[in-house]
Formats: C-alpha cells, structure tokens, sequence
C-alpha cells in the first residue's frame, strides 16, 4: 500500500498495470488496494502541479496569519470550515505558536486578494485579526523545484 | 630535435599490449550521434544527496583543504568500520581499514601488493572493464572463469578448483556483477571458500554494488567461516549514495595486506582527497534513508526492464543486484557490436556491447537502468522496434568465443 502511494505521489499517471511490474504484484491486486485508497479518500484527488507564471498566467499567491478566538467544543474548526469553503482559498492549516490559522489565497492580482481578506476573512466572527503576506516568487512546490537546472550530466557511456 | 624520433618506442611494451576499454571506443562512436537516450551509463542517474554535498560544502568553508593520514580521516575509518559491523566483521579502524581514491585505486593496490611476475588471478567472465588490465600491468595473468546465462553468470567451487595451477594466488570476486547484474548465493560462496582454504588463496571481493541487491541479501565473503583474514574487501561510495565523481572507495582486509597497501598508497597517492572523505562521514551518518530509497527506486525499473525484456522477447538473466540488465542478442543474427551500433544508428538508443567486458560477454549487451523511467520506457519502445525489426533467429554462437570453448567450462586467459 505504502509503496504504491509513493509511486503514485511521483506520478499519478501510471497505470495499475505499471505500478504492478514495478512492485512485482498482480494487477488486479494494485487495482483492488487503489480502489480501496480512493474509497478511504487516502488518496483525495489526481492533479497536475502546473507552474502558472510559464503558462503565462497572471496570479497572485499570499499566506494570511490569521489569529482566531477559539470556540467551546469547536475550538477553531468552525472558524476554519467558514474559511476554507471560499474556493479562493487554496490551503488552510492549524499553526502552533503566534497566530492559528496560516491561510493561502490565490488572486488575480493583490488587490483582489486585499479586498477577499478585509471584506470576507476579517469579518468573520471569531477571526481577531489578519496578517497578509504576499508571495514573491515560488522555488519549490511539493517536493518540485520549478526552475530545476540539474540536467543529466553524465558521460553517455561509461564503465 | 630529431623528429625520427618514434614516441611509441619509448612505452613500455606492457602498457602497448593492453587494449583501450570497448567502452572506450563506443563511448566515441555515441557522442558523435545528437539525441541519443543513453542505457550505456555505469553510473547512478541520481545526483549525490543534498545533505551529502552539504556537508562537503561547510567542510570547504571550514577550511578542511588539507592532507589527510594516509589512511584517510580516522573518524571516517570508523564509520566504516561501524559500517561493516553490520554484517558481523570486525575491522580495527587504526591498521584494517584504508581510505582510497576510489574502489579503482583499492583494487590496484591489492594487485599489486599482492601480485608478482608470473601470478595468476581467477576471476569471472564477463567482468568490469578494469581488472584484467590491472592484474597485467601487474604482471600478473588474468585467468577468467566463464560464466554463462544459463549458469546464471556465477562461477561454482568447481569450476574454481579447476582453474587452479601452482602459480594461482588471487581470487577476484564481483558481485552483484557488472556487467550481468548476477549475485551469488551464500552456499555456492560457502563452497568456493573452501576451495579457496584448501588451496591457500587470497580473495579481493569488489562488494561496490552490494547495498544494490534486490533478490535475497548480499553474502560479503569476508563474513564465511575463516575468510575475514584471507579477504581483501574493496567497496566505496560511488554506487549505494550516487558519489561516483568524488571518487572515494576503501579496502578493509589484514593489517599486513593493509598495510602494503597503504606503503603504495602513500607513495603514488598519499591520501584520497579531504572534501570528499569529509562528505563519506556524512554519508555513513546520515545518508541511509535516501540511499534505501534510491535502492527501491532501482528496483522498480529493474522489474519494469525484465518485464519488458521478456516481452521483446529478449533472454535475459533476472539481475539480482547492481543496475544492469545483460539480454542476450545472438537471436537478432547481430554480433554485440553490430547490435549496439545499428540500434545507436536507427534508433538513438545507447546500449554497451557485451565484448566490452570480455570475450565472454559477446552476444549480450549492457543496459543500464539507472535511467529515469521516461527515458526507460522510450528506449525500450525502440528496442522492441529495433528487434522486431530484425526478427528473431535460433542463437548463433560468435566466432570471438568458440563452440568448443563454449562447451568446456575449462579457464581461459582474461582479455581486457
């Protein structure tokens, strides 16, 4: 199971049939176990991690430190839910140290993401303040460096 | 300045004797094609980990740019020796343990301690590009064991015993094998090393690929009963933590080989470089989870490769260890060179000839699958073009190796 969520974490696009030689199992079997992950939502989604700026898309990434007052009973998971169903929202994480909720929010540009975070996150009822930092550029995404200048460098043959 | 002059007259007539590697020669026939997706690599596709380079890196800005004992960093000694306690050996890292330049200068300084005019070394065939010309230089005589892919490429006791003449001192051992990704099984080794006391031989076990073995676990020869002492063990960084260019390798064995070895090492090396060694400590500390990643990431090309070499209908041993994959070509009707260089031409895919490594290894060739499996997956889709192409024929057996010789397990003298 571990190992073939390993493989499909490095690349989702191989097939059962492939993930079954490389592990030397039955297809059938791989089949069943990743089956069984997606029903147990162990595995949630299969996506493509792009890199927005080649494709020439304008966007606008910032993460918002957010200090919440925590609930009776819910602490800050209702606090959190009101934040993450806003599509605009990408990420949202449960901190310890000095603020509570670390948030990503994706824009057009900054101005659209000031005005999601002053007229939708601060209101909120709970949210005792927000700290907005935009990002300026990414190097590295899920384990993906996005400008990755290690090409193969070794001699074509050698012993 | 006499321009009659003959350079070539002033070489000595052993080094002319010796052929340049066939690695050599493909290697400049390949470079010369643009675009080429290459199998013929004998090194890790991965870069040396990053905690690894590091670690190098502060030592640089420490100021570690100094000689070493010529032993090598004593606490990297005993890293290694830590190391080798994993399998049961214990090696005393002040006079058993030398730091080379590489396993390639820890095998030349073994031969040549060891080796005297007239000595004969055992060792298998098809073999790494290195050994035979070694022992040569040496003056010593390369006897190789043949091995066949019906034999699984290993050698038995037998066939070992059978080589012996008065003048055989040396056992060279290699595996998990390059070229043929082959293993050996502990009670085959068990038996060679009887052999081997019985006839009061010395070992040189080259384990470099022995954190690669996929099938089984590696037997390190030295661990057999009364072998530690009559064992000369050679192994390095190169393969387990992708450190091929810094090239650090050390020898564990006697305090007597050891020792000879280190007399020549200090002479005609000194020490193997410090920010090398300063990144081996790192990588003994701290480097085994990546290289247990890379192992299992091996070994899902590996299975993928055989799996797709029986498809194309290639006979082909199941490697057990390093990252080679040895198929066996005769059906095509195409010698081992003829192959490799057609299916460089027509199809841009670089495999090295099985001749490179020895009269032995002609009808096979060398694909390495330390390739990433996208490049993996479009050589071998041209592969199966390429073979399907030629058709399959019943095996032709190839003048560089006989029917008669095939027939008799009997020794052969080694080519380089």
């Amino acid at each position: 199971m571990k190992e073939v969520l390993e493989i499909l974490e490095s690349d989702a696009r191989l097939s059962a049939a492939d993930i079954a030689i490389m592990l030397n199992k039955e297809k059938t079997e791989v089949q069943e176990a990743i089956k069984e992950l997606e029903n147990k939502k162990v595995i949630l989604k299969y996506i493509a991690l792009v890199n927005w700026e080649k494709a020439g898309e304008e966007k606008v990434l910032a993460m918002i430190e957010v200090r919440v007052a925590p609930q009776r009973d819910k602490g800050f998971d209702t606090v959190a839910e009101r934040i993450y169903r806003f599509p605009q929202v990408k990420s949202v994480h449960l901190m310890s140290g000095d603020y509570d909720l670390a948030v990503f929010v994706e824009g057009r540009n900054m101005r659209e993401v000031s005005h999601f975070v002053s007229t939708r996150l601060a209101t909120i009822e709970g949210v005792l303040s927000t700290m907005t930092h935009f990002i300026l550029k990414t190097y590295k995404q899920d384990g993906v460096i996005l400008e990755d200048v290690e090409k193969d460098r070794r001699l074509l043959v050698s012993p | 300045m006499n321009t009659n002059t003959s350079w070539d007259d002033f070489v000595n007539p052993v080094v002319k004797t010796i052929p340049w590697s066939g690695i050599r020669k493909f290697f400049d026939l390949v470079v010369d094609t643009p675009g080429v997706i290459s199998l013929g690599v004998g090194e890790p596709d991965f870069v040396t980990p990053w905690h690894i380079r590091e670690a190098c890196i502060y030592s640089l800005e420490k100021g570690y740019t100094m000689y070493t004992s010529n032993f090598g960093l004593l606490e990297l000694r005993q890293a290694i020796a830590q190391e080798l306690s994993h399998t049961g050996l214990k090696y005393s890292p002040n006079n058993e343990i030398l730091v080379t330049v590489g396993v390639s200068e820890a095998l030349d300084l073994a031969v040549r301690a060891l080796i005297s005019p007239g000595d004969e070394v055992l060792l298998p065939e098809p073999s790494y590009v290195s050994y035979a010309p070694c022992i040569t230089l040496s003056g010593g005589k390369a006897i190789g064991l043949p091995t066949t892919i019906e034999g699984n490429f290993r050698i038995s006791a037998d066939q070992v015993e059978s080589a012996i003449t008065p003048r055989t001192k040396v056992l060279l051992l290699c595996y998990p094998n390059n070229p043929t990704g082959a293993v050996m099984d502990r009670k085959t080794l068990t038996e060679v090393a009887e052999v081997v006391k019985k006839h009061n031989l010395v070992v040189i076990a080259d384990d470099i690929y022995d954190k690669l073995t996929y099938i089984g676990e590696h037997t390190c020869f030295a661990t057999l009963p009364g072998m530690q002492e009559r064992t000369i063990l050679l192994n390095g960084f190169s393969k387990s933590y992708a450190m091929t260019g810094w090239r650090l390798g050390y020898a564990a064995g006697n305090p007597d080989f050891i020792g000879y070895m280190t007399k020549i090492h200090q002479y005609t090396m000194l020490c193997a470089p410090i920010t090398a060694q300063m990144a081996a400590i790192e990588a003994l500390k701290n480097g085994r989870p990546a290289m247990k990643k890379m192992v299992r990431e091996y070994n899902r090309r590996r299975l993928l490769v055989i799996h797709t070499l029986r498809d194309i209908g290639l006979p082909c041993l199941e490697p057990g260890g390093a990252f080679y994959a040895f198929p066996d070509i005769t059906g095509t009707g195409l010698s081992s060179e003829e192959f490799a260089a057609q299916l460089l031409q027509e199809e841009k895919v670089a495999v090295v000839p099985g001749n490179a490594f020895g009269p032995y290894g002609e009808g096979f060739v060398r694909c390495s699958y330390a390739a990433s499996m996208e490049d993996l997956g479009q050589a071998f889709r041209s592969l199966a073009k390429f073979v399907k192409s030629r058709g399959m024929r019943p095996r032709k057996v190839f003048s560089a190796v006989t029917e008669t010789e095939q027939a008799s397990p009997g020794p052969k003298e080694a080519a380089g």
